[in-house]
């Protein structure tokens, strides 16, 4: 069998002590456009954080074919949240979308003229050729989602991890980042997306991971994302584990 | 000007550019308070190096100062994560309280026994750079080429850690080693920057150069490089000043100070920045006030002008070859303007031979026709889309058109034209000018 690409073992995350993340053990099939589909506060951006080591694990540990993910980050490509950043930058696309090249570059050293292709060829991808020199503020919001895209092409990864891409933007924009994804996906890739329009999913992604807190399932699109596990992950108001979490931030029983 | 007066003159300049440098990533970080509560934290530090040492050691105390200042950083850390006060207050309760107890702690050490020694530690509370001796400058020089450097050399991984700290951490850079490298940085220059412009005043430097730098250009680099500039600029002809050196130009003394009694260094050094600060504000294109004015002033009077050759089309249409006089009352009645405004409108758009007088009236020229039949179809066409695009009830898009289709490019004028010859029926398939939906009123 295959080592696949992302493994979570047995996963807990906290903020501020309180839990956010229950014991989630999940292993991510190869070469899918996989959706992590929950209500708010289900953790799905706090998923994708603590599988990047942007946020501490409580316990557990996460996999990236198969060694720990500081050994493979060159494997990985990641589209944060385009509210995470601060537009009024002074810096250009350009200059936004080359930054995806300097993990690869170590310390010190400049991005040179291989680099340069690189971004000019990642900013033909999302159509954005023609902005190259403007500065990030005055593009409208599709436009920095499809920035922040670029720079994950051009880290050349195999694993893509995007924060909510679909956030805000045009109808344009949505059709053009599908069709990226789907050209990934044909080359290979893994796509992990935080998404939350459950009207597209049947659409957009092979494969489904339903979060609330806990894992609630994770399987291909036909046979997982089914009215009762929608019911599962959306109903049912998980008291139980609210209070739980909560009892434990107030370090008294609630 | 002494040999020494120079010698200060490039300290401060030095001084000033390295803090416009790395005061720079403190506000694009929004960190631009750090600096203020570093050297109001380091006044404790200086004090107690004076008391331990058992004199004023200048390398010392500058640990001291550095040592104090770092710890005022951590407290506001901790007292944001473990207490519930905010970041603010955690900053103003931690600045006071160690700028408190330097006071106190000068104070003491002013009312000790013994010696000149322990004169000139007021200084640093306001800053007196002719007090500097030749050591203190290279001292500054040093710090200040460190510092230089490590920015130059690890720009690209502070570029990247700056704008998009959580994607530096997934590339694998250690964002922490490069917050206390960014935030040490800031600590060496504001440290040594103390005897010079003082523990009150050291904050402008880092802050006021980097936001002028800002107004004038959206590169990091030229950002960085201008706000060095700025820096240095302002912190020689501050120290200059201060020093005396107007007197020499001018041969008059317009602070009106007496013989010898110098303006102390970092207020001078500060309301030079300032007047940089001032000026960018002003004066630079695209972010200025000016310049941003005049844009407005031009767009409305753009707007001014299509709205004149869109009436005067709208009351000739009827009569179209033939191009009529359009009275003075009745472009009053249409449109909410004063006489005054109107006929300055008129004159404007005559000059570039849009329109013409004529008795009792206004009249299109053939070119102002040509314009206004393009202004009209851009109108309609915007209009007809807020009636079938957009769903908005026809009484109210010509308010709604008016005042977005001064905006319209190129570009979205042939989207729209095309959107309207694909869905028009084939009854009016001829027809290239929208009908106006609403009541024109035409005399």
């Amino acid at each position: 069998m295959p080592v696949p690409p992302v493994e979570i073992h047995d996963m807990t995350v906290a903020y501020h002590r309180k839990p956010v993340l229950w014991d989630v053990d999940i292993i991510l099939p190869e070469r899918k456009l996989i959706a992590v589909v929950g209500p708010n506060g289900a953790g799905k951006s706090t998923l994708i954080k603590a599988a990047l080591g942007l946020v501490p694990l409580a316990s557990g540990k996460v996999e990236i074919y198969g060694q720990p993910y500081a050994r493979q980050r060159h494997l990985v490509g990641y589209v944060p949240q385009r509210e995470s950043v601060d537009w009024d930058f002074p810096v250009t696309v350009f200059d936004v979308v080359l930054m995806g090249t300097y993990g690869r570059l170590g310390w010190i050293r400049r991005p040179g003229p291989r680099e340069r292709q690189q971004a000019r060829e990642a900013l033909a991808q999302v159509a954005l050729e023609s902005l190259a020199e403007r500065q990030i503020r005055q593009l409208s919001g599709g436009q920095q989602q499809r920035v922040f895209l670029a720079r994950a092409l051009v880290q050349d990864a195999q694993i893509y991890f995007m924060d909510e891409p679909f956030a805000g933007v045009d109808a344009a924009t949505e059709q053009a980042i599908v069709a990226l994804l789907k050209q990934l996906r044909e080359r290979g890739k893994t796509v992990i997306v935080v998404h939350h329009d459950l009207q597209t999913v049947r659409q957009y992604f092979d494969y489904v991971v339903l979060l609330n807190m806990r894992l609630v399932d994770a399987g291909p699109t036909e046979t997982t994302f089914t009215n009762e596990n929608l019911q599962k992950t959306f109903g049912g108001r998980l008291t139980i584990l609210e209070e739980a979490a909560e009892a434990v931030r107030l370090g008294k029983p609630s | 000007m002494t040999y020494l007066t120079w010698i200060v003159a490039i300290g401060t300049s030095l001084l000033g550019c390295v803090a416009g440098v790395v005061g720079s990533y403190a506000v694009l970080r929004r960190r631009a308070l750090a600096g203020d509560l570093l050297s109001h934290a380091a006044l404790p530090g200086l004090c107690l190096a004076f008391l331990l040492l058992g004199g004023r050691h200048f390398l010392g105390m500058l640990g001291g100062a550095f040592v104090a200042g770092l710890a005022g950083v951590a407290l506001v850390t901790f007292m944001c994560r473990w207490t519930r006060t905010k970041e603010d207050a955690a900053l103003g309760i931690v600045l006071s309280t160690f700028f408190g107890a330097g006071i106190m702690l000068s104070s003491y050490i002013q009312n000790m026994p013994g010696g000149g020694a322990k004169a000139g530690l007021e200084t640093y509370i306001y800053g007196q750079a002719a007090g500097m001796i030749r050591e203190d400058i290279y001292l500054l020089a040093v710090v200040s080429v460190l510092v230089l450097v490590v920015l130059v050399l690890f720009h690209k991984e502070f570029k990247v850690f700056s704008f998009d700290p959580a994607f530096a951490q997934a590339q694998g850079w250690p964002t922490l080693t490069l917050d206390i490298a960014m935030m040490g940085s800031l600590t060496l220059v504001t440290v040594v920057g103390l005897p010079s412009v003082g523990v009150v005043l050291m904050a402008a430097m880092l802050i006021i150069p980097a936001a002028a730098a800002r107004f004038w250009t959206d590169r990091l680099e030229r950002m960085l490089v201008l706000s060095g500039v700025l820096g240095a600029v302002s912190g020689a002809i501050g120290s200059l000043i201060s020093a005396g050196a107007v007197k020499g130009w001018l041969g008059f003394d317009p602070f009106g100070g007496d013989e010898g009694a110098n303006l102390p260094t970092g207020p001078v050094i500060v309301l030079c920045s300032t007047t940089v600060f001032l000026v960018s504000v002003l004066l630079a294109p695209q972010r200025g006030l000016l310049a941003r004015s005049w844009n407005y002033f031009r767009l409305r009077a753009k707007t001014a002008d299509e709205n004149l050759l869109r009436t005067l089309f709208e009351c000739a249409e009827p009569r179209l070859p033939t191009l009529v006089t359009v009275p003075w009352d009745e472009l009053l009645a249409r449109r909410a303007w004063s006489r005054a405004r109107l006929f300055w409108v008129v004159r404007r758009a005559g000059w570039r031979n849009l329109v013409r007088r004529a008795p009792g009236g206004v009249q299109l020229t053939q070119r102002g026709l040509e314009q206004a039949r393009r202004l009209v179809r851009a109108h309609r066409l915007w209009e007809w889309f807020l009636i079938h695009g957009a769903s908005i009830a026809p009484d109210h898009v010509d308010r709604d058109a008016d005042s977005i289709e001064h905006l319209l490019g190129p570009d979205l004028i042939a989207e729209l034209e095309n959107r309207f010859i694909a869905q028009r029926d084939a009854s009016n398939a001829a027809q290239v000018l929208p009908n106006s939906p609403h009541e024109l009123n035409v005399p």
